[in-house]
Parts: structure tokens; sequence; C-alpha cells
């Protein structure tokens, strides 16, 4: 049985959307964040890889490609302890007011 | 108190839960000193600065210059760093090159490995399920969504990027191009055609129209 | 180290599931190709991923399917092949 990160061949994929788009600037502001973090030795691109693929199935398939990104980020950040899940939350309360 | 670019948070007036938890994690890491906003910033130069059009002279040059594209196909890192180009930071590049017989195509099944050093950041479609999952299975079904139909006599080649090595594809050189430029044969040399989902543009036929499913361009 | 493969050679694809980060599709498991090109060695993705040095290093190996090896009722072409980078502990002699 393939992981959810693993799709060659799936037999219910369907037509691909060919729709272009410019990236937003939060999309790459963390592409740019997971280039810093890796630059500094923090972060390795397999490490990426793997947070991406523990995030549960119905998630990873739910989420946008850079949604997928800063949520593993956000694990290995939380797993290497440079932050804390209650330090996000209390910074994302505070940004909102 | 932030010292920091607040911009950010004005990316987009109904900014979603994980915009905002991005916003969040970043102020956090630059206030704790683990990144600096001067490199978030310089990040976002360097992707922005890479485009196709990168891959586009190398394309080029190996149409007009059969030794550069002997050393090319030999090792493609080197190579691109004759024309002064950044190969990228991956250890190996391989290119790959379309000719009658054979018509290559890039995926990458597991995540979404792309040469971004030459092609720029890949289109949302060759990150998306449904491509991961058709190209190895249906590449000849994939190429005619994308408006190319191929002979059964021509090889049909999937590379699926599993490791470190980047692939990108040569496209073969349209006929009746002998008197271009090198900057004129760069100019048909499309981002698509570096996947492997269509030709180089031809100067005789227009680029297919683009299939229901979506607004095809590049 | 010494790659224990050379182009031509014949492979066949372990299968398995280790429990942490790997980079061999299930898709190709089982499977058997020829190889294609030699890449030289590289650090173990599986080791990299937990934080791991990546030793030993392992040899990496584009390996070439054909199509309708691959896939039941893969009926594009009998040309069409599949090309994938494999690291040697997930390819065994055939």
């Amino acid at each position: 049985m393939p992981r959810v990160h693993d799709r060659g061949g799936r037999p219910d994929a369907g037509p691909i959307d060919r729709t272009e788009r410019e990236l937003s600037p939060w999309e790459k502001r963390v592409d740019a964040l997971r280039g810093a973090l890796g630059s500094r030795g923090l972060v390795r691109a397999d490490e990426l890889r793997r947070a991406i693929e523990a995030l549960d199935p119905e998630t990873y398939e739910k989420l946008s490609y850079y949604e997928r990104w800063i949520a593993a980020i956000e694990a290995l950040m939380i797993e290497k302890g440079l932050l804390t899940r209650e330090e996000i939350d209390r910074k994302v309360r505070e940004d909102d007011t | 108190m932030h010292d920091h670019d607040h911009a950010a948070i004005q990316d987009d007036p109904q900014p979603t839960l994980y915009e905002r938890r991005a916003h969040a994690i970043e102020s956090l890491l630059i206030e704790k000193g683990v990144v600096t906003t001067d490199e978030i910033r310089r990040g976002v130069e360097i992707l922005d600065s890479r485009t196709p059009t990168q891959g586009a002279r190398v394309v080029a040059r190996a149409w007009a210059d059969a030794g550069f594209k002997a050393r090319l196909l030999a090792d493609a890192r080197s190579a691109v760093r004759e024309l002064g180009l950044d190969p990228g930071a991956s250890t190996v590049l391989r290119a790959v090159e379309n000719t009658d017989q054979a018509h290559n195509l890039i995926v990458c099944t597991l995540c979404s490995c792309y040469p971004r050093a030459l092609l720029g950041l890949p289109p949302d479609w060759y990150k998306s399920l449904s491509y991961r999952s058709r190209a190895v299975v249906d590449p000849r079904g994939v190429l005619r969504e994308f408006g190319l139909e191929l002979r059964p006599e021509v090889e049909v080649r999937v590379y699926d990027s599993t490791a470190d090595i980047r692939y990108i594809v040569i496209p073969a050189r349209p006929a009746g191009t002998e008197g271009l430029s090198e900057e004129e044969l760069a100019g048909l040399v499309t981002r698509d055609s570096m996947i492997g989902v269509a030709k180089a543009l031809d100067l005789t036929h227009p680029p297919p129209p683009p299939s229901p499913s979506g607004r095809g361009r590049g | 180290m010494t790659p224990k493969f050379n182009i031509g050679d014949r492979v066949r694809v372990r299968v398995g599931a280790p429990p942490g980060h790997f980079r061999t599709p299930a898709y190709i498991q089982g499977k058997t190709g020829a190889v294609e090109a030699v890449h030289g060695a590289f650090p173990n993705p599986e080791s990299l991923a937990c934080g791991g040095d990546g030793l030993p290093a392992q040899a990496l190996y584009l390996v070439r399917f054909g199509q309708t090896h691959v896939w039941e009722g893969y009926c594009a072409s009998p040309k069409d092949q599949l090309l994938i980078d494999l690291y040697e502990h997930w390819l065994e002699p055939v």
C-alpha cells in the first residue's frame, strides 16, 4: 500500500489542471525560509520531505503545495526545539489582533 | 514588537490559516535570530530571478554547437557553467535529448524535484497529484492533454526524479531554423519543451491550443 | 566505494516499506530493469531524513524499465521506457 506522497500510477488520477499563476508573496517567503534554514544546516531537503510525508493522508491531499511545506517546517521547528506550538499559536493570535 | 517588514501580513485581504501561520513562524524565527529578514528577502529575489530563459540559452547553444551538445549530454553541470550559468545546488544535472526516435518526459512522483536553477519555479501542474500520478503510467495521455500526439514508433522515455539528479530535456530543433541566431533559437525553447510536455515552438506551425482543462502557456 | 552494478546489468528492485523516509516508489518495487547509468556515490537519504550523516554512501543508478513490464495493461507503445534513479541497497542482481 503506497504512502500518501507516493503517487506514481494511482488509478484515480484525473485531468491535469494547467492553470498558470504567479506564486503569492507568502508562498515565496516560505520557499525562501526553507532555503535560509537549509543554508544554515537547520533543515535538510530530506528532512523536509520526511516531514511532508509524515502529514496525515487527508491533510496531505487537502493542503496546497506550500501549505504542506509550512506545515512540515512547523513540525520540524518544534521537533528540533527551535519553536514551540504554544508560542506559534500565541503569535498567530497576536498578529490577528 | 517587530523589526521586520509588516507587508507580508497584508499579502492577501483574507490571509488563510496557513498564511497566518507562515507569517508567525517567520516572525518568531527572525526574532530569535534563527534566520534574518535579509536572508528571506534575498531568497525571494533569487527565486524571482530564475526563469526558463536560462535553460533556453543552454538548449539554443546545444542546437547551434554540436561540440557543446556532446559536452552537455556527457556532463551537463560543467557544460552549463561554460555559459556562465549556475547549474544549481544539485550535484548532478543531466540533459536528455529528444530525437526523431525518442521523446523524454520528466516528473517527480514522490514530491516535485525540478531543475529550478535553469527553469525557475515549477508550474502548479508539475507539482499536482494528477501529473505525478499519470506521467509515469500514462505519459502519452498526459502529452495528448498538452496537445502533443506522438507516433507509436517514437520511444517515450519518462524520468522519475527520485534522487538528487535533476533532469532537463533538450527538445528537438525545429525544422527550417538553420539561419537563426542563437538568441532567436532560444526564443523557440519553451519551459514546457524542457520538461517534455511540448515540442519547441515551430516557425511554420503555431503552438497547439490549450486543452479545455486549463489555460496552458510557456 | 565500488559500485556493485555496471551499465547494462539487469537488476530487480527490492520490495519494502521501511518506517521512515525512502525514495523507492511502490510502483517500481519488484520490477526488473537494466542499469542505464552509474551516477556515483551519494549519501543515503533514509539516514539524512532523520538527522543522520547519510553514511555509508550508496551508489546511485539510473535504471531503465520497459513500460509494458511495469504496468499491467500498458498498451500505448511497446517501445516506451521508464527511468528511475535508485540506490544500490534497493537493487539485487538478476
